[in-house]
C-alpha cells in the first residue's frame, strides 16, 4: 500500500517532467501535452490528499480541473492551428510579432 | 464730469486710431484739435468751480469704481482735483490745445495715415498724462506714469522707418522702465508701511510723525520714488533719453519732452509733499541732483550744433531747476517754475519747429543764420521765449527761477544757490548762441536739404517760408503767454501776496511748515539762518539779472560780433570743448558700464550657459534618460515564449519560497 508521500513524490516527479516539456521542446502542441501532464501531476496530488484526509473536497476539485483542462485544450489547439495555418510553423520562437 | 477730462482724448484716440486710415486729415486732425479744446474747457470749468469752493476745503472727488479689494487692501480708480492738480489739468490741455492745433500744420506733409496715427498718439498720450495728474491714488497715477511712458516711446519712434528714431524711442523706454523700477519699488514700500496708496490717506498719516533725523524707512520710500521722477524727468543718471528723443516730430518734443510729461516727476515729488518733507535726507539728496544736473545740463547746451538738442539739454536744466526747489522745499516755486517752463519752453520747441519747417528738416545751427527777415514771426516769439527762459526780468522765466533761487538761498543752500546762479548765467549764454545762430549773423543758404532729418519735407521745391497761419497763431499765445504767466507769483518785495503761493497753499501749506521746522531745529550754532528779507531778495534778485544780462552779452559778444573768436576759443580748448560736445562721454561711460556688461552676461553667461546648457540640457536630459532607461528595458521584451513562461515560472517559485521559508 503506497503511502501519501509516495504519491506526492510521484506527483512532484510528473510535475517536473511538464515543466521541463513546456521550457525545452520547440513544438508547440508538445508543449500543449506538457502543460497537461503538469495539470494531472497537480490533479494526483489532489486526489491523494482528498484520500488521505477522507473528504470529497479533493475529488470535486479534480473534476473542475479537468474540465478547464479540457476547455484550455480545445481554445490552445484551436489558437495553435491558426498560427500554423499563419506562419507554417510551430516553434513558438518564430512567433515574436509582438516583440519591442 | 472729472472723468470726461481724461475720457475726452481717449475717444478721441480710439476714433482716429480705429478709423484714421479711412478719415482726410481735415477731420482726423479736427477730431484730435476738437477732443483736446473740449477737455480744455472742461478743465476750466473744474478750475472755476473750485476757486467757487473756500480756500481750505478746495478739492473735488469722484470716485469711477473700486478697482481692486483684496483683504485689507483697496484701491479705487479715484480721480481729485485739488489747486495742484488743477494747475496741472491747465496746463496739460491748454498747451496741449496749442500743440495739436500746431501739428495740424506742422504735419500736414505726412500721409492721411500718418497724420492720423500721430494725431491718435497724441490724444492717447493727453488722456494718460491726464489720469497722471488727476489720480488720486499711486495705482491710478502710476496708470497714467506708464501710459504717458508709452505714448512717448510711441511718438520718439514715430518716424520708426528711420534706425536713429525707432533706437531712441527703445533708449527712452528701457531708461524709463528703470526708473519705473524704483517707484514700483517706493510704491509697495509705501503700501507696507502705510497700508494704503492713496496720497491723502498718506500725508494724513505721516503728519502725526515727525521728519526722519536719520536715513530710515521714509528716506527710502522717498528716495525709490525719486529714482522714478530722475526716469521720467530726466535727471542724473537717467537723463540721457531726452536728448535722443529728439528725434520724434517737434510739436512731440515741445508737448512731451519739454512742457508736461517730463514734469510728471515734479508733480510726483509735489503730489506726496508732505511725504518728502518729512524724509529730509531725501531733500537734500533731490536738491543736489537737481542742481547738478541743472549745471551739467547747461554746460553741455553751451555747445551742441542741432537746434533741438541745444533745447533738449536746456530743458533738463530747467528740471533740474525744478528739483532743486522741491529738494529745498521750496515746492510751490518748483511747481511755479514748471507752470512758466511749460509756456516758454513749448514756445521755444515750436519756434524751432518753425525753423525746422522753413528750412525742409534743417536742424543744424551752422547751416542756418540771417533768418530774422525771413521768419520775423518766428523771430520775435523765439526771441520772447529766449528772454523768458534766460530770466530777463518782467517776463514769465524770471519771476520762477528768481523764486527758485532765492528760497535755495533763503533755505541756506548756499552752494546750491552759487551753482544755480551760474547755471542761470549758462542759460542765458546758450540760449542767446542759438537766437544768433539761428535768427542773425550772414545767412547760410541751406542746402536743398539732400538728407532732411525731419522727413517731412514732401518733396515739393523748397522756399523759406514764415509759419504757416495755424503755426503762428499758437506760437503768439505762447509768446504772450510767456509774457504775461508769471505776474500770478510775484515775488513778496512786489506784492503783499503771492498769488500763485496761495493758491497752492491747501496742498503746500503743511510740506513747507515741516521743512520750516527741520531747519530751525538744525539751525544750532555755527548754521547761519537767512533772514527773508526784502532787502535780501532784493539783492539776490539782482544778481540773476546780472548773470542773465551778462549771460546774453556774453553770447552777443562771441556770437554776434565775434563768431571767429568763438571759434578760435573752442580751437584753443579743444580738450574741454570735445568733453562738452560729446557730452561728457556719458552715453559712452553707460555703454561701457552697463550696456556692454548687460550684453555679455546675456550673451555669454544666460544664452550660451542658461539658456543653451542648462535649461534646453535639463529638457533634452529627460529625454535622454528616458531613451536610455528604455532601451536597458526593452531588452526584457525578448519575444520568447519560453523566457516568459521560465520568467512566470520563476516568479511563481519565489512568492512561493518566500512563503514557505518565511
Amino acid at each position: 500500500m503506497p503511502s501519501l508521500n509516495d504519491y506526492l513524490l510521484l506527483s512532484a516527479i510528473l510535475f517536473c517532467i511538464g515543466t521541463a516539456g513546456v521550457f525545452v521542446r520547440r513544438n508547440l502542441i508538445t508543449i500543449l501535452l506538457s502543460i497537461e501532464i503538469m495539470l494531472n501531476a497537480v490533479n494526483l496530488t489532489f486526489v491523494a490528499f482528498g484520500r488521505s484526509l477522507g473528504g470529497p473536497d479533493g475529488q470535486i476539485i479534480v473534476f473542475f480541473v479537468m474540465t478547464v483542462a479540457a476547455a484550455e485544450a480545445a481554445v490552445g489547439l484551436a489558437i495553435v492551428i491558426a498560427l500554423f495555418r499563419h506562419r507554417e510553423s510551430l516553434n513558438p520562437d518564430t512567433f515574436t510579432a509582438l516583440k519591442w | 464730469m472729472l472723468l470726461l477730462i481724461p475720457l475726452i482724448p481717449f475717444v478721441g484716440f480710439l476714433v482716429n486710431a480705429g478709423m484714421g486710415r479711412r478719415l482726410s486729415k481735415a477731420v482726423s486732425g479736427s477730431i484730435a484739435v476738437a477732443a483736446m479744446l473740449a477737455s480744455f474747457g472742461l478743465s476750466v470749468a473744474a478750475f472755476v468751480q473750485l476757486i467757487g469752493h473756500p480756500p481750505d476745503s478746495r478739492a473735488i472727488v469722484q470716485q469711477v469704481f473700486t478697482w481692486i479689494t483684496s483683504g485689507a487692501f483697496e484701491a479705487s480708480f479715484t480721480l481729485r482735483v485739488d489747486p495742484l492738480s488743477a494747475l496741472m489739468i491747465l496746463i496739460v490741455t491748454g498747451i496741449g490745445s496749442l500743440i495739436h492745433i500746431y501739428s495740424t500744420a506742422y504735419m500736414h506733409d505726412e500721409r492721411d495715415s500718418e497724420y492720423a496715427r500721430y494725431f491718435s498718439y497724441l490724444n492717447l498720450f493727453a488722456a494718460f498724462m491726464l489720469v497722471l495728474v488727476l489720480g488720486s491714488n499711486f495705482l491710478v497715477m502710476f496708470v497714467g506714469w506708464e501710459g504717458v511712458g508709452l505714448c512717448s516711446y510711441l511718438l520718439i519712434g514715430f518716424w520708426y522707418e528711420k534706425k536713429s528714431a525707432s533706437d531712441a524711442g527703445k533708449k527712452a523706454f528701457i531708461v524709463n522702465r528703470i526708473g519705473d523700477f524704483g517707484f514700483i519699488l517706493g510704491v509697495l514700500l509705501i503700501y507696507v508701511r502705510f497700508g494704503t496708496v492713496d496720497f491723502q490717506q498718506i500725508a494724513s498719516s505721516i503728519s502725526s510723525i515727525g521728519a526722519e533725523t536719520s536715513f530710515g524707512t521714509l528716506s527710502l520710500i522717498t528716495l525709490l520714488l525719486f529714482v522714478g521722477a530722475t526716469g521720467k524727468s530726466a535727471q542724473i543718471p537717467l537723463f540721457v533719453w531726452l536728448p535722443d528723443a529728439m528725434e520724434g516730430p517737434t510739436p512731440v518734443s515741445a508737448l512731451i519732452h519739454a512742457a508736461t510729461m517730463v514734469t510728471a516727476g515734479v508733480y510726483m515729488i509735489g503730489r506726496n509733499a508732505v511725504l518728502f518733507s518729512h524724509a529730509p535726507q531725501t531733500l537734500q539728496i533731490v536738491a543736489v541732483i537737481g542742481a547738478a544736473t541743472a549745471f551739467f545740463a547747461g554746460t553741455i547746451g553751451l555747445v551742441q550744433n542741432d537746434i533741438k538738442r541745444v533745447l533738449a539739454y536746456s530743458t533738463v536744466s530747467q528740471l533740474g531747476y525744478m528739483f532743486l526747489a522741491m529738494g529745498v522745499g521750496a515746492f510751490s516755486a518748483g511747481i511755479f517754475h514748471l507752470y512758466t517752463h511749460a509756456f516758454f519752453k513749448a514756445l521755444l520747441f515750436l519756434g524751432s519747429g518753425a525753423v525746422i519747417h522753413a528750412l525742409a528738416g534743417e536742424q543744424d545751427l551752422r547751416r542756418m543764420g540771417g533768418l530774422k527777415d525771413a521768419l520775423p514771426v518766428t523771430y520775435w516769439t523765439f526771441l520772447i521765449g529766449a528772454l523768458a527762459i534766460a530770466g530777463v526780468p518782467g517776463l514769465a522765466g524770471f519771476f520762477s527761477k528768481d523764486e527758485i533761487l532765492y528760497r535755495t538761498f533763503a533755505n541756506g543752500h548756499t552752494l546750491l544757490w552759487a551753482v544755480g546762479l551760474v547755471t542761470s548765467l549758462l542759460t542765458a549764454i546758450y540760449m542767446f548762441r542759438l537766437v544768433f545762430m539761428a535768427f542773425h549773423g550772414p545767412r547760410h543758404v541751406p542746402d536743398p536739404a539732400p538728407a532732411p532729418s525731419e522727413p517731412h519735407a514732401g518733396g515739393a521745391p523748397h522756399h523759406l517760408h514764415d509759419a504757416p497761419r495755424p503755426m503762428a497763431l499758437v506760437l503768439v499765445i505762447l509768446a504772450a503767454g510767456s509774457i504775461v504767466v508769471g505776474y500770478v507769483g510775484l515775488p513778496g518785495v512786489f506784492s503783499s501776496t503771492n498769488r500763485f503761493d496761495k493758491f497752492l497753499a491747501p496742498s503746500f501749506a503743511e510740506a513747507h511748515d515741516v521743512v520750516r521746522n527741520v531747519r530751525a531745529e538744525s539751525e544750532t550754532a555755527g548754521a547761519r539762518a537767512a533772514e527773508s528779507s526784502e532787502q535780501l531778495e532784493l539783492g539776490l534778485m539782482g544778481l540773476s539779472v546780472l548773470a542773465a544780462v551778462s549771460g546774453i552779452g556774453i553770447a552777443m559778444f562771441f556770437f554776434y560780433r565775434n563768431r571767429e573768436l568763438a571759434l578760435r576759443l573752442a580751437e584753443r580748448f579743444i580738450g574741454l570743448y570735445t568733453v562738452l560736445a560729446r557730452k561728457y562721454y556719458v552715453d559712452e561711460v553707460y555703454d561701457a558700464a552697463v550696456v556692454q556688461p548687460i550684453r555679455i552676461v546675456a550673451d555669454q553667461g544666460l544664452w550660451k550657459v542658461v539658456d543653451m546648457r542648462v535649461i534646453d540640457g535639463s529638457v533634452n536630459g529627460v529625454a535622454e534618460s528616458v531613451r536610455g532607461w528604455s532601451e536597458l528595458l526593452r531588452r526584457l521584451q525578448t519575444g520568447s515564449v519560453r523566457a516568459y513562461a521560465a520568467s512566470l515560472f520563476l516568479g511563481v517559485v519565489a512568492v512561493i519560497g518566500y512563503y514557505l521559508w518565511k
